[in-house]
């Protein structure tokens, strides 16, 4: 019998980029969440910003565990409120890089009325809202993004609601960098990232991320490799995409717009604005 | 740019002299949303912060703004918001969270009537217990009670320094009449003023923690200084990181209780008038305490033996100096704009045989001096 031995490697480039002394994470497998890290310690590595101007904000939930693997200054804030605490910490302080990663329940539920005034405000801040579609860490109750029909445990017979475009939404309130993607797409999310570095404004990225324990068990996505599959299947790359069509259904027969939808450097952001305005006596 | 101040002698409101204060006391950042009575200090904020460098932001809700405050704070900036009851109840939430994650800030609230939406323009000192108890958990807080324009200058100064002193959200307990009130107030220069800041670790040390159990206080390291912090409203370890355990738990909340606990006599501010030879105390705070300074000076005209016991500090509670007042006299009168709130620690803390009555008030306006004369020459007489 052939002995297995372990396999060492070099530590990875972006481990420094993760607090390695709380692994392993409290994340299942399957989950997309590992992923989106990855891409944001890459984007942090290429932003040319050295890495103690980085700071990550995060509320509550699988995603609001973010901040904590995340080897930056990192807080772990109240339920729905990392951008209101992420707008505080970047007026009070612009020389920091500011960016909220947080889920669809935080960001697009609670904290709905937190991120359209945000967007409205143009602040310079990034907001990677990862949607798994559900609540996940409270075992897989229905939320904002939740699409119509779909099973969790507390629509047993369905989603009679609807879910919230979220890409619209913000385009409406005022963002002004705007792309979705996918778990699969890690080049992308990297590059949106680093976009968003350099927008002088709110930037706003949804990755849609597979969670086989809470909305995929429920909804034909057994595994995340399942729901993987079906983003790879059915995503196709919409820059002109019409931000007017509906939210992701998930559903076999309905296809998933994916891209960078909108980016415009013509609207002045909050700190701009701010400055203008304090010293418009000055020439 | 340049910090400008106005020095000197004013005829100023209550709710502006809070801000002069604030600015005094290096407040750089004030995130809030509008409520009466309390509008007058975002009022003010938002052309005064610019003046001396500051930033000012009108938030969506008063969740929001307390939320922005502590984000504005952990980058090392001194921060405050202001607001009156409803705006409280939604601030509750993260008061919790600057509690749990040790982060200097100041909360202003200018009382009003209650409960919900009661009276948004007259006043009240019902939100005693709130400010005390409103967030969920076992947490402390430290409250001032001004009484005069002066003292509303004077106390956000001693709020700002207890907050950078402990890590913790202190409030300022003021209320409608304090707050739209216009009277004297003396703004000295800033040399002349006792202005205390949070103890920052120096750059670049090797064990740095940011809740280091071996200190009671930790210096607090601040966004951008290269120590990468973590800070978390769940229950944590000396570095910061999650630890949901029996065992973190007792050792975090044991700390936390322990700074309170540990600078009581630091913290406290009573004030006491006619008690040396007093038989009766009427214990008050705030805007009530005028009127009961007014009534206690007209009994004394009628050989009353009665005195004022003033909180200037509400929370933490001084429950050795009602104690030791108790021992002093034989009655202990309660007068308060609410239906009995503060009664309830007085009578928990004083000696068994000191009788304790309450003059209550349902909110509206403070007590006619009349009203409480009336209630000092009853029990002086029974």
């Amino acid at each position: 019998m052939t002995k297995i031995k372990p396999i060492i490697t070099e530590r990875h480039p972006r481990d420094k980029l993760l607090r390695t002394d709380r692994l392993p994470h409290i994340w299942c497998p399957g989950c997309g969440l590992g992923k989106v890290l990855g891409a944001y310690g890459e984007a942090v590595l290429k932003s040319g910003i050295p890495v103690e101007k980085h700071a990550v904000v995060s509320g509550i939930g699988c995603t609001g565990r973010s901040a904590g693997y995340l080897n930056v200054d990192s807080y772990h804030t109240t339920h729905g409120r990392p951008i209101a605490f992420a707008t505080g910490l970047k007026v009070a302080r612009p020389d920091l890089e500011v960016t909220v990663i947080s889920g669809d329940g935080d960001l697009a539920t609670i904290g709905g009325n937190h991120i359209i005034h945000a967007a409205r405000r143009n602040v310079n801040i990034t907001v990677i809202m990862v949607n798994n579609f559900n609540y996940g860490m409270t075992g897989g109750q229905a939320s904002a993004t939740t699409p119509h029909n779909a099973r969790t445990t507390t629509t047993r017979y369905g989603n009679y609601e609807y879910p919230f475009n979220m890409p619209f939404l913000m385009r409406a309130a005022g963002a002004t960098y705007i792309a979705r993607w996918t778990a699969l797409h890690i080049k992308q999310i990297t590059d949106s990232i680093l976009k968003s570095f350099e927008n002088k404004g709110f930037s706003f990225i949804e990755v849609m991320s597979p969670c086989p324990k809470g909305f995929g068990k429920k909804n034909k996505f057994r595994e995340g490799i399942h729901q993987l599959r079906y983003f790879e299947s059915h995503s196709y790359l919409a820059d002109e995409h019409d931000l007017t069509e509906h939210a992701p259904s998930m559903h076999p027969d309905e296809d998933l717009p994916i891209g960078e939808f909108f980016a415009d450097g013509g609207r002045i952001d909050f700190l701009s604005s701010q400055w203008k305005v304090f010293h418009k006596d000055e020439k | 740019m340049s910090e400008k101040y106005y020095l000197g002698k004013h005829f100023m409101m209550g709710n502006h002299a809070i801000v002069e204060g604030a600015l005094m006391a290096g407040c750089r950042f004030f995130a809030g949303y509008p409520i009466t009575p309390a509008s007058p200090i975002a009022e003010r904020m938002s052309w005064r912060l610019p003046e001396v460098g500051g930033a000012y932001i009108q938030m969506e809700d008063e969740i929001a703004s307390m939320a922005a405050i502590i984000g504005a704070s952990t980058g090392g900036v001194k921060s405050m918001t202001a607001t009156s009851g409803p705006g409280l109840s939604l601030m509750l939430e993260n008061i919790g969270l600057a509690y749990m994650m040790e982060v200097p800030v100041v909360i202003v609230n200018i009382m009003r009537g209650g409960p919900s939406t009661g009276m948004p323009t007259l006043t009240s000192q019902a939100d005693v217990m709130q400010a005390r108890w409103g967030s969920h958990g076992d947490y402390d807080m430290i409250a001032y009670a001004p009484s005069t324009v002066q003292e509303m200058f004077d106390f956000t100064i001693k709020a700002f320094n207890a907050s950078e002193k402990y890590r913790t959200p202190v409030m300022i307990l003021g209320d409608q009449v304090l707050g739209l009130m216009t009277s004297d107030l003396y703004v000295p220069h800033k040399e002349e003023l006792e202005v205390i800041d949070r103890k920052i670790p120096e750059d670049g040390l090797e064990d740095y923690l940011m809740y280091d159990s071996k200190e009671l206080i930790p210096p607090m390291a601040i966004a951008g200084m290269g120590y990468k912090v973590h800070m978390t409203g769940l229950t944590h370890n000396d570095k910061g990181y999650p630890d949901v355990s029996v065992v973190a738990q007792e050792k975090l909340m044991k700390r936390l209780k322990a700074k309170f606990k540990q600078n009581l006599s630091n913290i406290i501010e009573v004030e006491e008038r006619y008690t040396e030879d007093a038989e009766i105390a009427v214990a008050c705070f705030g805007s009530e305490s005028r009127s009961v300074l007014n009534a206690v000076k007209k009994a004394r005209e009628e050989n009353i033996r009665v005195g004022i016991f003033r909180f200037k500090t509400i929370w933490p509670f001084p429950e050795n100096e009602i104690l030791d007042l108790s021992k002093r006299v034989s009655k202990i009168i309660v007068a308060e704009v609410n239906l009995g709130q503060l009664i309830h620690p007085v009578k928990e803390n004083a000696d068994p045989d000191c009788e304790i009555i309450s003059l209550p008030h349902a909110g509206g306006a403070i007590h006619k001096p009349e009203e409480i004369l009336a209630m000092i020459k009853k029990e002086a007489t029974s």
